[in-house]
């Protein structure tokens, strides 16, 4: 992006978050952390990862375009300024991801008064790790088929029910969390919550095992568990509507609350760095042309995101405010994929190579970033349910339910 | 050049460019619409295809647009034209794509640019009287497809003080149409540019036989052509068309976008008609799925156009990147729009009389026009990851 784009103030904060990374780069971590959020596994990386969020939120870079009233920074433009410089600086990400980017805007939207100066702050800083209930086991693509249940016992609300891939479920202390209160309506008897983990009699978190090999999502059983209604989010029936709040916020059309950091070297930068290294069968990957085209399509691909980013903020050339906003999920998480195969498919055969060998190129990062991009394309909202939305919301077809 | 300047803000899209465009669309749209191009260039297909006749183009209409001052776009103040940025240029021709306006207006602004770029008083003079409603095209693609510019398709002696050009330029736009060529010919170790009158004494054209119906095409052969010092434009010219080239992308891309998001609305418009199952088309996902694509496709050509055509504006180092990207991009989003269009019309798409062919073809021969996808993108690799061979590390 040109700084050309920006106001004097944003130009200001972008040199205060520059000098401020510079100054303030966490020492390596104890441990390898994994490639996203969504994969923290150990004490040790939740510790470390917790730690360095509450120092980008106290410098600003966190909740920098949130009420100071909800523990924001009450700034206006400052938050994607932030988002972009972590990214460059290649620091490590922010834990708190359902927090930031889920939680917080929903809350900040459907939330009372109370709500907002309860909840919003933990997320921000990261001290209150959040993780999202809405995935059952009959319930994926067909979010609204809801069974997890909320009777109400005078002003509590009774929860039982099963949630599945739940990211960070295990150091949560919240959920946001969908439930059915009506089975006579599909969609209007849903009813959203925001309901304790960590300790809470009848909550139980089970690990699940990814295709990585790698823990760091989760199943959730709820068993009687009692909640007062003052954890309601807005009114009881109105749960879908939330949810696509959240969803609309976790797809990224809008800044949210804080995200970046995990970047690092571009990824075409790697890939060319890969194909300079990466012998296959004695000839070097970056001389075969087919190899190059394979990069050059990635490059364009990549230089297209940032482009689309950029036009998006420049309604002239837009003939319809949504239609680049909601491609964000669906190119984002594609892009890092194909990314991630090229990779394999550079790397041959040390590519077999997986994270503990000590030859593995980049220390195993393709294959392992290949296995693990499959969490992005099938998570909040499988891409196939992103072309829905787009073809129905954007292109204006016909519905596929 | 390293003089990196910052690119605008808005891609230097502001409410005057806006303006342009959207008189250009709103023009074109009432001038122009499917059936009046469809009866203009496809009436039936045996003039153009069995009896090698040009397809027509719209005199009257094209009287119009050089009264609008669109042939002028690209000629300085100076010379009595506009000097609208290229970010301008770009979303009207956008428009031109989306109309799929047979006109000699885009070989005359590409040859424009060129002139531009080459500076001097007979460049000037050639900008003044095309921004007075004369046409130009370019002559500068060598018998071998090349258009790279130390591979000039004609060959120039100097004879005191005139030049005297022998040779074939091949796959000349709208040559028909213009009233100037702009020609690159090798003299000695350098490269010349002429502007050459069509009718000059030993300048012959050869229609091409093409499957554009919204051109025409040439081969123009050039037999002891004199051209005087008045008509020189430039004796060391390499570097002119290098600088140009990124511009030159731009326009293309432009047009293949217009066009790529043409037929996507066209084809999202029938998709929620046509009935079949008892449900509009569009309701099943083998089509809906496509058409998403498509429009991310063109989205992503759409941003990383107007993103080179803010960069060649600011004369940024990344111009020649950003347009092959551009270009890249635009031609695989029109291919697979073309493709798409005209699978899932069904049979209707595939008719003469539909007219979805006329796009199908513009499309497909832009596509091909100054380098495919993976042309540009050998040109960026070279550029991105160095040249083969040479890549470090050769130590296992």
């Amino acid at each position: 992006m040109s700084s050309t784009d920006l106001t004097g103030d944003q130009k200001e904060f972008g040199e205060y978050v520059r000098r401020w990374l510079t100054k303030n780069a966490p020492p390596p971590p104890p441990e390898r952390l994994p490639i996203t959020p969504i994969e923290v596994m150990t004490i040790g990386q939740r510790d470390y990862l917790q730690a360095w969020q509450r120092k980008c939120y106290v410098a600003g870079l966190v909740g920098a375009d949130y009420p100071k009233a909800y523990g924001g920074h009450g700034n206006t433009g400052f938050q994607r300024i932030a988002n972009q410089e972590m990214n460059r600086a290649g620091v490590p990400f922010l834990i708190n991801i359902v927090g930031l980017s889920m939680a917080a805007p929903t809350i900040l939207q459907h939330g009372t008064e109370e709500q907002k100066r309860k909840f919003i702050p933990g997320c921000l800083s990261g001290d209150e790790i959040w993780c999202q209930g809405f995935s059952e086991p009959g319930a994926g693509s067909d979010l609204a088929n809801q069974r997890t249940s909320a009777v109400r016992d005078g002003d509590e609300w009774i929860i039982n029910g099963h949630k599945v891939w739940t990211s960070l479920g295990h150091f949560a202390k919240w959920m946001i969390l969908v439930t059915r209160t009506d089975k006579t309506h599909k969609y209007d008897g849903l009813t959203y919550f925001l309901c304790p983990i960590a300790g809470h009699p009848g909550v139980r978190v089970r690990p699940l095992v990814k295709i990585t090999g790698e823990t760091g999502f989760n199943e959730v059983f709820f068993e009687d568990v009692r909640i007062p209604d003052a954890y309601r989010l807005d009114d009881v029936g109105k749960g879908w509507a939330v949810a696509m709040t959240t969803l609309l916020a976790e797809r990224g059309a809008s800044e949210g609350a804080g995200s970046g950091g995990g970047g690092g070297a571009s990824a075409i930068e790697q890939l060319i760095d890969l194909a300079k290294s990466s012998w296959r069968n004695g000839v070097l990957a970056a001389d075969d042309p087919v190899t190059r085209d394979a990069i050059m399509r990635r490059a364009i691909v990549a230089e297209g995101l940032r482009q689309n980013a950029k036009r998006a903020r420049v309604p002239a050339l837009c003939d319809h405010p949504m239609r680049l906003p909601l491609q964000q999920k669906l190119t984002a998480s594609e892009f890092q994929q194909d990314n991630a195969r090229l990779g394999v498919e550079i790397a041959g055969a040390h590519s077999t190579l997986y994270k503990r060998d000590p030859r593995a190129p980049h220390a195993g990062y393709w294959p392992l970033a290949y296995l693990n991009s499959y969490g992005n394309t099938i998570a909040a909202g499988t891409n196939e349910i992103q072309r829905n939305i787009l073809g129905e919301r954007v292109l204006g077809l016909a519905k596929s339910k | 050049m390293t003089t990196t300047k910052t690119a605008p803000r808005d891609f230097g899209f502001g409410e005057d460019e806006a303006m342009l465009r959207d008189t250009a669309r709103k023009m074109l749209s009432e001038r122009l619409p499917l059936e009046k191009l469809r009866t203009l260039v496809a009436e039936a297909p045996e003039p153009v295809y069995d009896k090698g006749e040009r397809a027509p183009w719209d005199k009257q209409l094209w009287a119009e647009i050089v009264a609008m001052g669109w042939t002028g776009l690209a000629a300085g103040e100076a010379e009595g034209g506009s000097g609208v940025s290229l970010a301008g240029i770009t979303g009207m021709v956008e428009e031109v794509g989306r109309h799929a306006l047979p006109s000699p207006l885009i070989p005359t602004l590409m040859a424009s640019l060129v002139l531009r770029q080459a500076g001097g008083a007979v460049a000037s003079q050639i900008l003044a009287r095309i921004a007075g409603g004369a046409t130009a095209s370019l002559a500068i693609t060598n018998d071998r497809g090349s258009w790279e510019p130390e591979d000039a398709p004609l060959i120039a002696s100097d004879v005191a003080g005139e030049l005297v050009l022998h040779g074939d330029a091949r796959f000349v736009q709208d040559a028909f149409k213009a009233d100037v060529l702009v020609a690159s010919a090798r003299l000695g170790d350098k490269i010349v540019l002429c502007a050459v009158e069509t009718g000059a004494k030993g300048l012959s054209l050869e229609a091409d036989h093409i499957h554009d119906l919204t051109r025409d095409q040439a081969s123009a052969h050039f037999v002891g052509v004199r051209v005087g010092a008045e008509a020189i434009v430039s004796r060391d010219a390499e570097l002119v068309l290098e600088g140009v080239w990124p511009s030159l992308l731009v326009l293309v891309s432009a047009d293949l976008c217009g066009a790529s998001e043409r037929l996507l609305q066209t084809t999202v418009d029938y998709a929620k008609e046509r009935v079949q199952f008892d449900r509009p088309i569009g309701f099943f996902q083998a089509v809906k799925h496509p058409l998403v694509n498509a429009m991310v496709e063109i989205d992503r050509a759409r941003s990383l156009l107007y993103y080179a055509a803010a960069e060649i504006d600011a004369g940024s180092g990344k111009a020649e990147i950003a347009a092959r990207m551009a270009k890249s991009a635009a031609s695989d989003a029109a291919a697979f729009i073309s493709d798409r269009a005209i699978q899932l019309h069904g049979g209707i798409g595939f008719t003469w009389e539909y007219g979805l062919h006329i796009y199908f073809k513009r499309n497909l021969h832009n596509q091909a026009f100054l380098g495919d996808g993976v042309h540009q993108r050998k040109k960026l690799a070279e550029l991105l990851i160095g040249p083969l061979s040479t890549s470090p590390n050769l130590d296992r």
